[in-house]
């Protein structure tokens, strides 16, 4: 047999080429071949049996076989009752964990009566301005049994303390309460932009969440790391993995900061990634992910907990790989990411809706994208065995180089002084335009494709049904805050927001303070002002 | 006034973070020779006609993915109005259905661009569409 070199400068040279670019869609070129020569490093140190430091293969020692991945569809619309409908709905067609969609009022921190609230309450998710919302967002469902992940992050304090006090309401203690927020601040900052305060108090607020839940709510998980945003704001897949880990050293320099040791929190951080298109590159980067964090945990933080190295994960299909045209293909798309994050080995998935890129999904497109899930896990026979591509030449030697690409980034952004200073000089933030542009160019001068949008176009394209939000939905909530803000005890309120401006200003721990003011029916919007107050308010510096 | 760089203001009204291709707009109209105003996230349709006035642009190109369309635009043509600035352009781009943008083309919006347009046409557009105001 030849060597590989000898292979490439014969055989392979003179069999034909296509004239084409092979690399990945983050535009890492491959080479033709990755044989036992490109594989880096021993089994043990770099890969090891599941359930085994560095957790290349997998967190768990039996994996899928053990308990397959939770199928977590993220759903909100409208009033609350609206998306509990959807969430009873989704749990009656097997879905296990719930995950909420709040709209954009909310997640920034307005209530649905304030004007910057216009036209958008209940349409990218469910409005919540109080505790009587959050009550009938999750009327009927068991939160001792359910686990709830919410996606919400520089109002995310507020909307904790609502469901802990709808948990209190249905008589079940805290500890008994399980789920996720993702409240990762920093990529906020990088990414997905919604923020109230500038980062340090930003940091402030979500390093007391961590705090808090370490002691008052152990099962939740106060933080998600995120680098689904950050992909989908442009990103290649290694500034995703590296900006994203280099946030999660943020978070846990500033947890042990505060004094708290670093096995005491660590075992509940988790993380939330996007599953792209291209297939190879990202069950690499999921696997590379497991193995940096591990390492960074253990040598950099001094972790003695095993469960304060494993990365757990919930992953998402790319809602920006999707396409208005010929929707129905993306179908296609969402199966073959889930497949990649399945196959990449993560903890919990989303699998979009075809219609997601038009408008939020109707329950017919919901369904068959929950259905591509059970699919995955029932028929195609993935799940049967663990890491099944380990040991693949190509994907070791694509997981050591997205590795090793991503710990460059984290060396840079140490060396800027950590995530913090990065972000106030717009590192991340420009790294990631960059690829955005580099890649928009790609597809404009057909150098990537996208079936249907720049190849195999159709001249017309044929509707699909989309959902409809009815525009009296935001006259109605709007009505209902009015209404209770009129009969609710003003001097208690005052008096409860008094005390959450005061903990703003010391070092006391906010939640307390915030728990006690959601009691007494103070809103989202309320408690996020006298953060605007306090902690003042940041602005999109605008770099293009 | 031949050589007049065009001035083009791009916008994104609304509460959501979605400024991947407000960005990359901004930058490819750059690229194709215009004079460029980025407003940067969460802007009120009050602070983008301030600013429309203000940097005296030629056209507006807001970007809207929120599901906000009908409301924002029309308010910007409005406040637009108010200002003695009626005759700014103004085009958009994001998740518009189509009878949303059909009625938004009555309203006074000069062009809709929906998910997988080219920066070139856009570019081209302009070129094509947008006068220096008097």
């Amino acid at each position: 047999m030849s060597s590989k070199r000898e292979w490439l400068e014969t055989t392979y040279k003179q069999a034909s080429e296509r004239p084409v670019r092979f690399s990945t869609i983050s535009d890492m070129e491959l080479a033709a071949l990755y044989t036992p020569d490109d594989a880096q490093g021993g089994y043990d140190q770099t890969l090891a049996n599941p359930g085994e430091y560095p957790y290349t293969r997998g967190v768990y020692g039996s994996m899928y076989r053990g308990r397959l991945w939770t199928m977590r569809q993220f759903a909100g619309f409208g009033l609350a009752e609206d998306t509990n409908a959807r969430f009873h709905y989704l749990l009656s067609q097997g879905q296990d964990g719930l995950s909420t969609a709040f709209d954009m009022p909310t997640l920034m921190g307005y209530d649905a009566d304030h004007e910057r609230a216009q036209g958008e309450v209940g349409r990218e998710g469910v409005s919540v301005s109080s505790i009587h919302d959050m009550v009938r967002l999750f009327d009927k469902i068991p939160l001792d049994r359910v686990t709830t992940s919410m996606t919400v992050n520089c109002s995310a304090s507020v909307l904790l303390a609502m469901y802990l006090i709808v948990a209190e309401q249905q008589g079940i203690p805290w500890d008994r309460v399980g789920g996720t927020i993702q409240n990762d601040m920093l990529k906020e900052f990088i990414a997905q932009k919604e923020w109230i305060c500038p980062p340090r108090p930003s940091l402030r607020i979500v390093t007391d969440m961590i705090e808090f839940c370490a002691r008052k709510a152990p099962r939740w998980h106060a933080v998600s790391i995120s680098g689904y945003h950050i992909r989908e704001a442009g990103s290649s897949a290694v500034q995703e993995l590296a900006f994203t880990i280099a946030d999660g050293i943020c978070y846990v320099e500033e947890a042990t900061r505060r004094g708290l040791g670093v096995d005491d929190f660590a075992p509940r951080l988790s993380f939330f990634w996007n599953i792209h298109n291209d297939f190879l590159e990202e069950v690499a980067k999921l696997r590379a992910a497991r193995r940096m964090w591990a390492r960074i945990m253990k040598e950099r933080f001094g972790a003695k907990n095993p469960r304060s190295m494993m990365l757990r994960t919930h992953a998402q299909t790319a809602g920006a790989s999707l396409t208005a045209q010929q929707p129905i293909n993306n179908v296609v798309r969402v199966a073959l990411q889930a497949m990649a994050g399945v196959l990449g080995g993560v903890q919990s998935l989303h699998t979009n809706s075809m219609d997601e890129t038009l408008a939020l999904p109707t329950e017919q497109a919901v369904t068959v994208a929950l259905r591509t899930q059970q699919i995955i896990a029932e028929e195609t026979g993935i799940a049967n065995t663990i890491d099944p591509f380990g040991g693949s030449y190509a994907i070791e030697a694509l997981t050591d180089r997205i590795e090793h690409d991503a710990m460059e980034y984290i060396r840079r952004i140490d060396e800027m002084g950590g995530m913090v200073r990065a972000i106030e000089t717009g590192y991340p933030q420009r790294e990631i335009a960059e690829a955005a542009f580099h890649y928009q160019r790609q597809l404009e001068k057909g150098v990537k494709t996208i079936v249907g949008v720049n190849k195999y176009s159709v001249p017309e394209e044929i509707p699909i049904e989309t959902l409809k939000i009815e525009p009296a939905i935001e006259e109605r909530q709007v009505q209902r805050v009015r209404k209770m803000k009129r009969e609710r005890n003003s001097a208690e309120v005052r008096e409860a927001l008094a005390r959450v401006s005061e903990a703003c200003r010391s070092n006391e721990n906010l939640m307390e303070p915030i728990l006690e003011a959601v009691r007494r029916e103070v809103t989202v919007g309320e408690i996020s002002e006298v953060f605007r107050i306090e902690f003042g308010v940041y602005r999109d510096p605008g770099w293009i | 006034m031949a050589d007049k760089r065009l001035r083009i203001l791009v916008a994104k009204p609304g509460l959501d973070g979605h400024d991947r291709g407000a960005k990359i707009i901004a930058r490819a109209l750059r690229d194709g020779g215009f004079e460029v105003v980025y407003t940067g996230l969460h802007q009120t349709p009050e602070m983008i006609a301030e600013a429309a006035v203000q940097e005296d642009v030629d056209a507006v190109g807001l970007s809207i993915l929120s599901g906000a369309h009908m409301t924002l635009f029309p308010e910007v043509i409005k406040l637009l109005k108010q200002r003695g600035a009626g005759d700014v352009a103004v085009f958009g781009g994001g998740i518009i259905p189509d009878d949303d943008a059909t009625k938004l083309k009555q309203l006074g919006v000069r062009e809709i661009f929906t998910p997988g347009a080219s920066t070139e046409d856009i570019v081209k557009w302009v070129r094509g569409n947008v006068q220096a105001r008097q």
